[in-house]
């Protein structure tokens, strides 16, 4: 991981913009990827710990309301949640399954596509998908465009908030904070290429264990994650809290955000031009004069008065 | 040729119709400006136009809300005036000629003639899917208790709403320019008998009749001004 | 730690049990992780509830709790009746084949010797038979009726399948299943580590059951094996250290003992605790007690301990009583019969059982001082915190002082996790406030103690007059001069036996091979000597490079003792001195000495040929299988029930009330009335810690109470569905000495258990929460657990108890 795959010429998608990204950099940054096995994951939330420590956020002391999971869900000051699942299979053998949720960083992002504030959502080369607070304006457009339901809008300023993989530390060649403080190895961090390698000898090693639909979580509908999960059951991806098992953007973001937007905003543009080339054309319906009749029309004029 | 009507001619819309009128519309176009501002990046420099992005994001729905209150009290004494008559229908099939300014061969209308009544209609249509659907996205205050599909739902239907509203206006706004005289009535009020005649004439016949009924009330008591 | 937390990963199963490490240890969870992905290891999980363990374990059977000696001695059963034990490992280095004497014996649950009326053990029988040169006899065949095997082969007879289902309720395919994959493991190359912590130990007959986790070690030739050992991990970061500084009320520093009151003479003192060889020539490595004594004596009062006054043996208290533990003296506080407590890093309120009876005991007092970083619930005992803590202020004359201390990270000095390690640390940040370290308070106390006795005199001033203080600024003694005491340095020039030069007067003793009991070196800590040499600080020490590949950095810290880091390694080899296997081999005889990737748990030049046993510290030389007199309940741990028992009765005694709860523990008449009857209090308690916490100390902490912020208790689903009671419901748990209100955690979990022909539900209950701190508050786990502890270390029975659940 080099240190120089922040900067602004190392912005490779940006919300809201209409021009294209910098270009002329090429190949030096390699893309990154968190990998959470959740197979090894034992819930004890010193990655959440972590976050917060990295990330200076304190939220609500909250309420037990009967499970192990706390704080309950993500919030502007909680950008990850342990999700603890208690799943029983057809043979009744318990699993206690425990996901680490948190941005999956998408390599289609669906809140960069959602987001209406230029700048406010950006990608970077090395794939981190990064909230840039100087621009968000707080709409939430982000919420409804994410496939994952991530984002968070903060009450105190009104802006949005997620994971940001610790771009700041990757930034200067450190690990993601959960990653540093994860102490069985269930979060594992690096290259793309190097993490699915990894991923699939996890993977391997699960079926060994018989676990026969073990697999690599990395959803093709958002053109992959840079957040990947080995799960013991791949073919189920919705008993670990919930993960969807086929996500993509919203048929009804795309409708919303898609080719329609340039569509609309280009119709409402040739309404107005084809009423210019109306009037030019075939020119206004002129005031019809007064009764063309003269006497007529004082008469009607001596009535008025 | 003098159409300093303002003692004279025929009353067409009341001061009350018209300040509503022009509160609804100038609020529609503070709507429009600053929703196409959060639309598309093409737009994005109109959110200047309101202090900065967040101020526009902050602004426009209650821009919205303001405005629907007008335009339920400007909606409320249109209706009857806008309900589609058979007339209408031959208007609307002959809209070839309302284009190329073939007046003659029209239909004698009412008061509102066919595009009229639809901008109407379909304005009572949109404003509340709008109103709707933008308070179910409006942050800060209702839009964090609402499920994420249906916030999907509303941006796109507020989406599409918005567009088929813009459009209209674009079509309406453009009449008014088109057809000389309507901005007038909608600015001063009152049109020439020969203007209500042309464009409206049933409508004409209507207050002429009743005219020669009341010949003492000649004035505001004009056959239904709004 | 036999073993070390790195050498977890060498082991090929791993068995969590009496703990639940992943929850209580998930940074040293690591290895076990490391274990199971770079070693294909197994992880089983035997644990009331299914835990966070269990979430990662390959295998996890539910038990009732208290009742692991009736599953694990039922695996000694098996073990040894379908011949899966490691033979040449048993018959070489365990005391298998010694010959025990004929009146020993074991009747009805009870062993011989039994007084009732005085609840004790008279334990002369409990020992070998000796031949005229004092040497056990023994029968190499094992086939002597009264051989240790034979022994204990008959005591666990009665341990069958049956018996452990019906005691245990684990289902059967559980029990065997994890069986057979720890009888794997007597497969020479192939090793168990055991991992536990306070859920072996919080019971009345916690030691015994680590006995038996450590017989059935060494049964599968596991102990003194990289990758095996019996691992206890500890509840706080530097228990090991209090321990080994010898911080119980009976111990001196380095596990030597304090003299009982009627052991008044210095000679029969030592003579009792210098343990001669029972087999020849065997090690016995305590027979150097004196040496070890007489340096400690030193260290503290300097010149004044000479060998004419017995190096002061007469200033040492005497015990009246077996232990004066924290039951014994709440207990007596209670009574009236303590006037002051120095309540220093602990929380007794939150800490001790049946808390009500704590909050009498220290309402009792005249002063109590209270030397801590945090405002304690124990320092605000006196005052009324309505329904979580209700006083009435007026009724308690206590005095009150607080004394705010400094943190772990606001000091140096060496924290010694649970491998043995002795980790130097450095502050990471000033203290705050008036807060001060422990050692300048306490120094302050002593001068002003020191002060007053030589002013105005008092009875029996010589120790306090005469301790030394050899500190440079007396105020404040540093860590670095408390390390350096500890190690211990000559007082004069010391010779070995062959009088080369060992270590010159003044200079730091190398390790504690140099201690001579004639008063030329001083050592605070016999253990700890080689910690800080004349080579400086070995506890600062951070080279972690691994020679052997099989994770011995012994560049690392240092370890006690002698920087040996897996003890027994000698049983790593196999009795001609070549290791078991090669992927396991740790230390091995290179033809002159004893070599490898260790220090060698072994004189470094004795060879395989001499026959020594590998347990140098026993009198044997070999595992103790049979325990001899060291236990309060007898040479082979047996099942006895926890006080307060879900069924009343235990299934091996049924008609016999003696042996239904441990008959050596000790219970005080009132704490008796105070246990309640499973038909009042139907449903089986135990406790608990959670990763989010740590004690009562996080819930100060905002980050870790945002991550756990409300008291909760674990309910089965089962259970719950008979309560009424729905996930997220408030509850009140009832015990006969108090009740807590908390959260209903309903969990599948938690299953129902079939015991003795009934069905038993079992409670989780963590211990956090208290009245004070920034989470939700809560009343005291400890309002609801017994008074009563285990009879050899009296700890308290916090893993298993009675209380009853009811929907609020």
């Amino acid at each position: 991981m080099r240190g120089d795959q922040i900067n602004l010429q190392n912005i490779v998608a940006r919300s809201a913009t209409t021009e294209p990204s910098p270009q002329v950099r090429h190949g030096g940054v390699e893309e990154v990827t968190k990998l959470i096995d959740v197979s090894r994951c034992i819930g004890c939330k010193a990655c959440q710990v972590a976050c917060s420590e990295w990330n200076d956020l304190r939220d609500d002391v909250g309420e037990c309301v009967g499970v192990y999971d706390n704080p309950m869900d993500l919030t502007p000051e909680t950008w990850e949640v342990m999700r603890f699942n208690e799943y029983e299979d057809e043979q009744g053998n318990l699993e206690w399954l425990i996901r680490k949720d948190n941005c999956m960083h998408c390599e289609e992002p669906g809140c960069l596509e959602a987001c209406p504030a230029p700048g406010a959502i950006v990608k970077y080369a090395n794939g981190i998908v990064d909230f840039n607070s100087e621009h968000c304006i707080g709409c939430g457009y982000c919420v409804a465009g994410c496939p994952f339901d991530i984002p968070r809008i903060s009450k105190k300023d009104e802006k949005a908030y997620k994971c940001t993989l610790c771009s700041d530390r990757v930034f200067h060649g450190l690990e993601p904070a959960c990653v540093k403080s994860c102490p069985t190895g269930s979060i594992m961090f690096g290259t793309r290429e190097d993490m699915h390698e990894l991923a699939a000898a996890r993977t391997d090693f699960l079926k060994g264990r018989g676990y026969e639909k073990a697999g690599i979580y990395d959803p093709a509908g958002v053109g992959g994650t840079h957040v990947i999960y080995v799960l013991q059951h791949a073919d189920k991806p919705e008993i670990y809290g919930g993960l969807p098992e086929d996500p993509r953007i919203s048929p009804m973001v795309d409708a919303w955000k898609g080719v329609t937007k340039p569509l609309m905003s280009a119709a409402i543009g040739l309404a107005a031009l084809s009423g210019f080339f109306h009037y030019a054309t075939k020119g206004p319906k002129e005031e019809p004069e007064d009764d063309p009749d003269e006497e007529k029309a004082s008469e009607a004029r001596e009535e008025d008065k | 040729m003098s159409h300093s009507n303002r003692e004279r001619g025929i009353l067409r819309y009341r001061w009350w119709t018209r300040l509503n009128h022009w509160t609804v519309a100038i609020s529609f176009v503070l709507l429009v400006l600053s929703g196409l501002a959060l639309f598309h990046p093409f737009f994005w420099s109109l959110t200047g136009l309101f202090g900065g992005p967040i101020m526009t994001r902050a602004w426009h729905p209650f821009i919205g809300v303001f405005m629907t209150l007008f335009f339920v009290l400007l909606a409320i004494p249109l209706f009857k005036d806008s309900l589609i008559k058979r007339y209408d229908i031959q208007w609307l099939k002959q809209i070839n000629d309302v284009l190329s300014n073939r007046d003659e061969r029209l239909p004698p209308v009412g008061k509102n003639n066919a595009g009229q009544k639809l901008v109407y209609w379909i304005m009572l249509g949109c404003v509340p899917i709008l109103l709707v659907t933008g308070i179910i996205i409006w942050r800060p205050y209702f839009a964090e208790g609402m499920p994420i599909w249906l916030l999907r739902f509303s941006v796109m239907v507020h989406a599409y709403t918005a567009f088929l509203a813009i459009i209209t206006l674009v079509i309406h706004i453009y009449s008014g320019i088109w057809v000389k005289g309507s901005i007038r009535a909608m600015v001063q009020g009152r049109v020439s008998k020969a203007w209500a005649k042309h464009h409206h004439s049933l409508w004409y016949d209507e207050v002429m009749k009743e005219r020669k009924q009341q010949p003492a009330a000649k004035d505001d008591s004009s056959a239904r001004p709004q | 730690m036999t073993n070390h937390w790195v050498d977890i990963r060498n082991a090929d199963l791993i068995l969590s049990m009496g703990g639940n490490s992943a929850e209580a240890h998930p940074v040293g969870f690591r290895w076990v992780m490391e274990a199971k992905y770079r070693n294909n290891a197994r992880l089983i999980s035997v644990d009331p509830r299914f835990t966070r363990t269990g979430a990662v374990a390959d295998f996890h059977a539910e038990i009732r709790t208290g009742t692991d000696i009736m599953f694990l001695g039922g695996l000694i059963n098996y073990l040894i009746e379908t011949d899966q034990i490691h033979h040449e490992y048993v018959s070489n280095y365990t005391d298998a084949a010694l010959i025990v004497r004929e009146e020993f014996g074991f009747e009805d649950g009870l062993f011989t010797g039994f007084d009732a009326t005085a609840g004790q053990y008279d334990k002369e029988t409990w020992h070998y038979e000796v031949d005229e040169q004092g040497f056990a006899r023994r029968d190499d065949t094992l086939q002597h009726p009264r051989c240790v095997y034979q022994l204990m082969r008959q005591h666990y007879s009665r341990y069958t399948l049956d018996m452990v289902e019906t005691v245990c309720g684990t289902p059967r395919h559980k029990i065997q299943r994890v069986w057979d994959m720890i009888a794997e493991t007597a497969r020479t190359g192939q090793t168990m580590t055991i991992l536990y912590a306070l859920g072996w130990t919080q019971h009345s007959i916690g030691s015994q059951i680590i006995r038996t986790g450590a017989i059935v070690q060494l049964l599968l030739g596991n102990m003194g094996m990289l990758g095996g050992g019996v691992n206890a991990l500890r509840g706080h970061s530097n228990i090991q250290g209090l321990t080994d500084l010898g911080l119980l009320s009976n111990l001196l520093p380095g596990y030597m003992s304090l003299a009982k009151a009627e052991e008044q003479d210095y000679r029969a003192y030592i003579e009792e605790r210098v343990r001669q060889p029972l087999l020849p020539d065997e090690v016995s490595y305590w027979r150097h007690y004196e040496r070890f004594h007489v340096s400690l004596m030193k260290s503290w009062f300097g010149d004044a301990a000479t060998e004419a006054n017995n190096w002061c043996y007469d200033w040492l208290p005497k015990l009246k009583a077996d232990l004066y533990d924290v039951l014994h003296t709440f207990h007596r506080m209670s009574l009236g019969e303590v006037n002051g407590y120095f309540c220093q890093g602990f929380n007794p309120l939150a800490s001790f059982p049946h808390k009500a009876k704590v909050t009498a005991a220290l309402s009792n007092l005249k002063y109590l001082v209270v030397m801590d970083p945090l405002a304690t619930e124990t320092a605000e005992f006196w005052k009324d915190h309505g329904e979580y803590h209700s006083v009435n202020p007026e009724e308690i004359q206590t005095e009150v002082f607080r004394l705010p201390t400094t943190c772990f990270a606001e000091e140096d000095g060496a924290i010694v996790n649970s491998a043995r390690w002795l980790q130097w640390h450095w502050a990471a940040a000033p203290p705050p406030g008036e807060a001060r370290p422990d050692v300048e308070i306490l120094g302050g106390l002593f001068h002003r103690l020191q002060y007053m006795y030589r002013e105005e005199g008092g009875v029996f001033p010589d120790p306090i007059l005469n301790l030394t203080w050899p500190y440079r600024r007396p105020d404040s003694p540093g860590p670095s001069e408390l390390a350096r005491e500890y190690n211990g340095w000559a007082l004069q020039d010391v010779h070995d036996e062959n009088g080369n030069l060992l270590c010159r007067a003044g200079e730091q003793l190398p390790d504690f091979g140099a201690l001579r009991a004639d008063g030329s070196t001083s050592c605070g800590c016999w253990i700890y000597s080689g910690a800080w040499t004349e080579e400086g600080n070995q506890m600062a020490r951070r080279d972690n490079s691994d020679p052997y590949g099989i994770g011995m950095t012994l560049g690392w810290a240092w370890s006690w003792p002698v920087n040996r880091r897996i003890l027994y390694n000698r049983a790593s080899a196999r009795p001609d001195g070549t290791p078991w296997s090669q992927d396991k081999a740790l230390i091995w005889w290179n033809g002159s000495r004893w070599v490898g990737a260790d220090v060698p748990d072994f004189p470094k030049q004795t060879p395989p040929s001499a026959g020594l046993g590998p347990f140098i510290m026993n009198q044997t030389g070999r595992g103790q299988l049979f325990a001899r007199d060291r236990m309060a309940e007898g040479p082979f741990p047996e099942h006895y029930e926890p006080f307060e028992s879900p069924i009343g009765m235990n299934p091996l005694h049924p008609d016999n009330p003696l042996a239904k709860n441990n008959p050596a523990a000790r219970v005080f008449e009132v704490d008796r009335e105070n246990f309640g009857t499973f038909e009042e209090f139907p449903h089986a308690a135990t406790t608990y810690r959670l990763t989010e916490h740590f004690h009562f100390w996080t819930t100060h902490a905002l980050l870790n109470s945002i991550m756990q912020p409300e008291k909760f208790v674990e309910i089965g689903s089962t259970l719950a569905e008979e309560l009424g009671i729905e996930r997220g419901d408030r509850v009140r748990v009832s015990s006969k000495r108090g009740y807590i209100d908390a959260v209903a955690v309903v969990t599948k979990r938690i299953r129902p258990l079939q015991v003795a022909g009934q069905t038993v539900h079992q409670v989780g209950i963590p211990i956090h929460w208290g009245f004070k701190g920034v989470a939700k508050k809560a009343r005291l786990t400890n309002e609801l657990t017994p008074f009563v502890g285990d009879a050899n270390t009296q700890t308290p029975e916090f893993k298993s108890f009675l209380v009853r659940v009811e929907k609020l």
